[in-house]
């Protein structure tokens, strides 16, 4: 296969393309065709394109944007009667969109700087320093009120609004023994974005998780699931990264892997079919999977011991796109929301609609990332409620920035730090009451 | 470039004029995402697509177009089963997926007004805070268009009681095939003159493109109550439907299931309808709560004297749902059970439906190609689903005789050849067997009245000679019309 967009290695599955009956029930669900209301951004018309792509059209800059241009969030898949697997197409189109074609310089740089970072924990912790040093000294506030922020590209604009206001970060031990009776040995993964800018809600992981009998091996030096390169198809680093992650907790003998942003989890239960040529890693990918969990997904199945104080605030609950739609978790945050006294659960309009955190989104493509952030603000503010919770830390930034934007701070949280501080009876996001033990000082 | 290429390149650069460069579509592979509708087995590749944001840019992108005397095609969101907006290769696709605001909502007038990609769901969404709701709800609600609805004249499982689209749309603003703006029908249930509002609804976007919709809205019951009744076969269910219809019970639906539309549905949404179920009803009533009450006794009555093995009552609004979402889903769940199908579209009157169906099963049987139905079983609309595999040979058209076959028995049962979806270029061919040359004339005639140039959806609803090749009704010599100098044929 020579002419058209795709080469024979994992060209999008033309038996996966046949599945899509062209009935066009995803279109609602699709946050780009919200957007911008034409068929070539929606996934009917995505896939209508991957068809064409095998049946001869060449790979061009067109059809490249409108790959290019998904978020990813896979809300087109539960829409789906037919039961197409369009994220099993997306990735395999990406894929062959990075090994095939030539990006303009620019975005080759850009692309190519964020590659560098994200995926590498210590890296991005370097940058803790100078960050907490911009925000302390006046910078921010200076090139916001000077408006020479407005003068940067577009790309480092955002990246300045969602940086969080950066907390103590705490170097966890490699071992927390499980408080009361041991139920399952987990594996934590401390992430890259989540150890680098919410070092408090690793730290509560591992303390709610202790605490619900869960004995949790933290493994240092483990690098990143390679869910940013999956998703943006650099097929070769990511499968780099899995082998590597797969080692580590293998290594560690525990029964689950948990994780804590929706992002990771999403894409380590893909590796087995990420690996799937692999024939030494694909058995082990498989088994990897069959362990992984998003906390609250082992914390529903655990069932609770911890017993829980009242915490006495109405939050809103966002669903991140990679835990609802692209690992069906749903009730079980709710569940456990539910689950602790005091506290009101409110639903958010337009729960489906991503709020275009989307992985590095919100990075390449600001504009429409920015609308849907901003359009996911006001939904949220309708609700009333004054902290919003959510499973991943691209979402947490993301809304945070733009309800910053829209004038209305607002607390945002993880559901570990909920659970963690209604099970020590303690206010919510108050770091000051965060207990040092069993971690060490460090920035 | 041809004569036809270079019309559209001037008309490209009109248009963009018009709706802004990122309203105007040329490139081939974007084209391409338009080629089909909701019907994937016919394709034309549109020579131009536009997304107008307004009436008054529709009226520029028509006149642009009748100026030039360039085809064009209205589409919603191309969820059509006939072929409706199917696109033109040298004409121009207009789309309303960028026309998609409420303007009003009047619970105090029973009305709101919709531009025309406003999707049919969202209507309810936005009146149900009010307590009321637009009726008409096919199960494609929520991505169909309301437009589309008109130009389809839809209905939905709630039909029976309800009617179709044509009972809940007060008036619409229409661009003309000459581009020109106006108004049919009103703001008010009656106006006084022609009911060119009723010719215009069901139209299948060959008089105009819809710009506006004053849709009608309707307060949200009561009380609603839904049962699923799984019985044997299919037999006992319908005699269930004639019982209840006889006993002179209005349902605000009855929907019916056969055994293999229901294994799709169960692969597709996990619906959990009764195991060892041959057929399930979906029998809703609605209403004041007395009222309810007293008729949904009868009806469970009615079934379990049909042959009902088991009856769920559906206990709050989830369960209700649940029951809905088998039926709703069933069409794009027949993907999961055969890899093509064809949807079918017949009426026939609602007593002989034991006797068609029996007769449909015996067709499959005969042919060996399986045949799910789901049906409004009220209106006696059917929707035989037929399935094929594009893949083995003779599939493809022994699938196609067979569905054919289904709509020459809905003729032969005094019915008709769509209930719902629309002729299109899909049913085209088959006009003739419904309607004599006269009655075909006639509808000639209004439509030039709307349409002189034949630039408006050409080639949709009526049979031509290259469509239909040999099929009954192809006329010979020059018709009358046409050496009168009062039509063309196209
Ligand atoms: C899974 C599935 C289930 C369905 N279930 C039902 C059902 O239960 N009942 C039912 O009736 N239909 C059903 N349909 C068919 C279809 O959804 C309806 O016909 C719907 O009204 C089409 O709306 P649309 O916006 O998709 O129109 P399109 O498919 O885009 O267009 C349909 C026709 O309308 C014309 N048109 C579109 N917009 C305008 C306008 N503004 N002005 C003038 N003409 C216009 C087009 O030219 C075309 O002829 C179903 C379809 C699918 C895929
Ligand atoms: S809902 Fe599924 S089958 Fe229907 S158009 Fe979208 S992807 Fe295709
Ligand atoms: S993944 Fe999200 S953005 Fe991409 S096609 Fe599906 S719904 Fe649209």
């Amino acid at each position: 296969m020579t002419a058209g967009a795709f080469d024979d290695h994992h060209p999008p599955a033309a038996e996966l393309i046949k599945d899509c009956v062209h009935c066009g029930f995803c279109l609602p669900s699709c946050p780009t065709y919200l957007l911008w209301g034409e068929e070539m951004d929606s996934p009917r018309g995505r896939i209508q394109l991957m068809k064409a792509g095998l049946e001869g059209e060449p790979l061009s800059e067109s059809m490249v944007g409108h790959f290019d241009a998904c978020l990813g969030c896979m809300a087109c898949v539960p829409a789906c009667p037919s039961g197409v697997q369009y994220g099993t197409l997306i990735a395999d189109t990406r894929a062959q969109v990075e090994r095939r074609y030539e990006r303009s310089l620019s975005q080759r740089l850009l692309r190519g700087a964020i590659f560098w970072l994200f995926p590498y924990p210590r890296r991005l912790r370097a940058l803790r320093g100078p960050l907490a040093l911009y925000q302390r000294s006046g910078l921010s506030r200076w090139l916001r009120r000077t408006k020479l922020l407005d003068r940067l590209p577009a790309t480092l604009q955002v990246m300045e609004s969602l940086i969080p206001t950066l907390t103590r970060r705490q170097q966890l031990p490699q071992w927390v023994p499980a408080q009361r009776q041991r139920r399952a040995v987990v594996g934590m993964l401390t992430g890259c974005v989540q150890d680098a800018l919410f070092p408090d809600v690793n730290a509560a992981t591992a303390r709610v998780l202790a605490a619900e009998g869960c004995a949790v091996v933290i493994p240092r030096g483990q690098g990143c699931c390679g869910a940013l390169s999956q998703h943006s198809g650099r097929e070769d680093e990511a499968i780099t990264f899995a082998r590597a992650l797969i080692d580590c907790f293998d290594a560690a003998g525990v029964d689950y892997i948990v994780v804590n942003a929706a992002g990771c989890g999403s894409a380590m239960k893909e590796y087995a079919h990420l690996l799937r040529d692999d024939s030494h890693y694909a058995p082990r990918a498989r088994a990897f999977v069959e362990r992984t969990r998003d906390i609250s997904e082992l914390l529903a199945e655990l069932g609770p011991i911890a017993p829980r104080h009242p915490l006495n605030i109405t939050i809103a609950y966002h669903d991140a796109c990679h835990l609802a739609h692209a690992q069906q978790i749903r009730s079980q945050p709710r569940q456990l929301l539910h689950a602790i006294p005091g506290l009101t659960l409110t639903e958010i309009p337009e729960a489906h609609l991503c709020c275009g955190s989307a992985g590095i989104y919100n990075l390449l493509h600001p504009k429409p990332a920015t609308e849907l952030g901003d359009r996911k603000a006001r939904n949220l503010l309708t609700t009333g409620a004054s902290v919003l919770v959510t499973g991943n830390p691209g979402c947490s930034m993301q809304i945070a920035a733009s309800a910053r934007r829209l004038g209305h701070p607002l607390t945002v949280t993880h559901l570990a730090s909920v659970l963690d501080a209604s099970i020590r009876g303690v206010p919510l996001c108050d770091p000051s009451s965060a207990p040092t033990t069993p971690a060490h000082q460090n920035r | 470039m041809t004569y036809r290429g270079a019309k559209l390149a001037v008309l490209a650069a009109e248009l963009s004029a018009v709706v802004g460069p990122d309203g105007v579509i040329a490139d081939r592979q974007r084209l391409r995402t338009y080629e089909c509708d909701g019907l994937a087995q016919y394709r034309v590749v549109p020579g131009l697509v536009v997304l107008p944001e307004s009436a008054e840019q529709v009226v520029a992108v028509v006149r642009a177009c009748a100026a030039l005397g360039v085809a064009f095609v209205a589409r919603g969101s191309g969820t059509g089963l006939s072929g409706g907006a199917l696109p033109h290769a040298e004409g121009v696709l207009i789309v309303t997926s960028r026309m998609r605001r409420i303007l009003e909502v009047d619970p105090a007038n029973e009305r709101a007004i919709v531009e025309p990609g406003v999707i049919n769901l969202d209507v309810t969404k936005a009146a149900e805070p009010y307590g009321w709701y637009f009726a008409p709800d096919p199960s494609s609600q929520q991505v169909c268009s309301v437009g589309g609805n008109v130009a389809e004249n839809s209905g939905g499982a709630h039909c029976l009681k309800y009617g179709f689209t044509t009972h809940h749309v007060l008036g619409v603003e229409v661009v003309t095939p000459e581009g020109e703006l106006v108004w049919l029908g009103g703001t008010t249930r009656d106006v006084a003159g022609y009911d060119l509002l009723g010719a215009f609804i069901g139209s299948e976007g060959t008089l105009g493109i819809a710009t506006k919709i004053v849709v009608r809205l309707m307060r949200t019951p009561e009380s609603v109550r839904c049962l699923l009744a799984a019985f044997p076969g299919v037999d006992e269910a319908g005699a269930a439907v004639s019982a209840i219809i006889a006993d002179g019970v209005t349902p605000a639906a009855i929907e019916m299931m056969d055994a293999l539309a229901i294994e799709a549905a169960e692969a597709a949404v996990a619906c959990g309808y009764p195991e060892g179920a041959g057929a399930v009803l979906i029998v809703e009533l609605d209403g004041p709560a007395a009222e309810v009450e007293h008729t949904f006794a009868a009806v469970r009555q009615h079934c379990t004297a049909a042959g009902a093995f088991e009856i769920r009552v559906a206990r709050d609004a989830d369960e209700r749902a649940r029951f809905w979402k088998g039926r709703k889903s069933a069409f794009a769940a027949v993907g999961r059970i055969s890899p093509d199908y064809i949807v079918q579209d017949g009426v026939i009157p609602r007593t002989v439906l034991p006797d068609v169906l029996r007769r449909i099963t015996e067709l499959s049987a005969g042919t060996g190609v399986r045949v799910a139905n789901v049906f409004h079983a009220g209106d006696g609309n059917l929707h035989p689903l037929v399935l094929f595999d594009e893949a083995k040979p003779g599939e493809a058209q022994a699938a196609e005789q067979l569905s054919g076959a289904i709509l020459d028995l809905c003729i032969s049962y005094g019915g008709s050849i769509t209930g719902e979806h629309g002729v299109g270029i899909d049913k085209a061919c088959h006009m003739p067997r419904m309607f004599t040359t006269d009655d075909l004339d006639v509808m000639q005639r209004l439509r030039r009245a709307f349409d002189p140039a034949g630039i408006c959806n050409p080639g949709k609803v009526f049979p031509t000679p290259r469509l239909c090749g040999e099929v009954p009704g192809k006329r010979k010599g020059v018709h009358p019309l046409q050496a009168a100098g009062l039509a063309e044929q196209f």
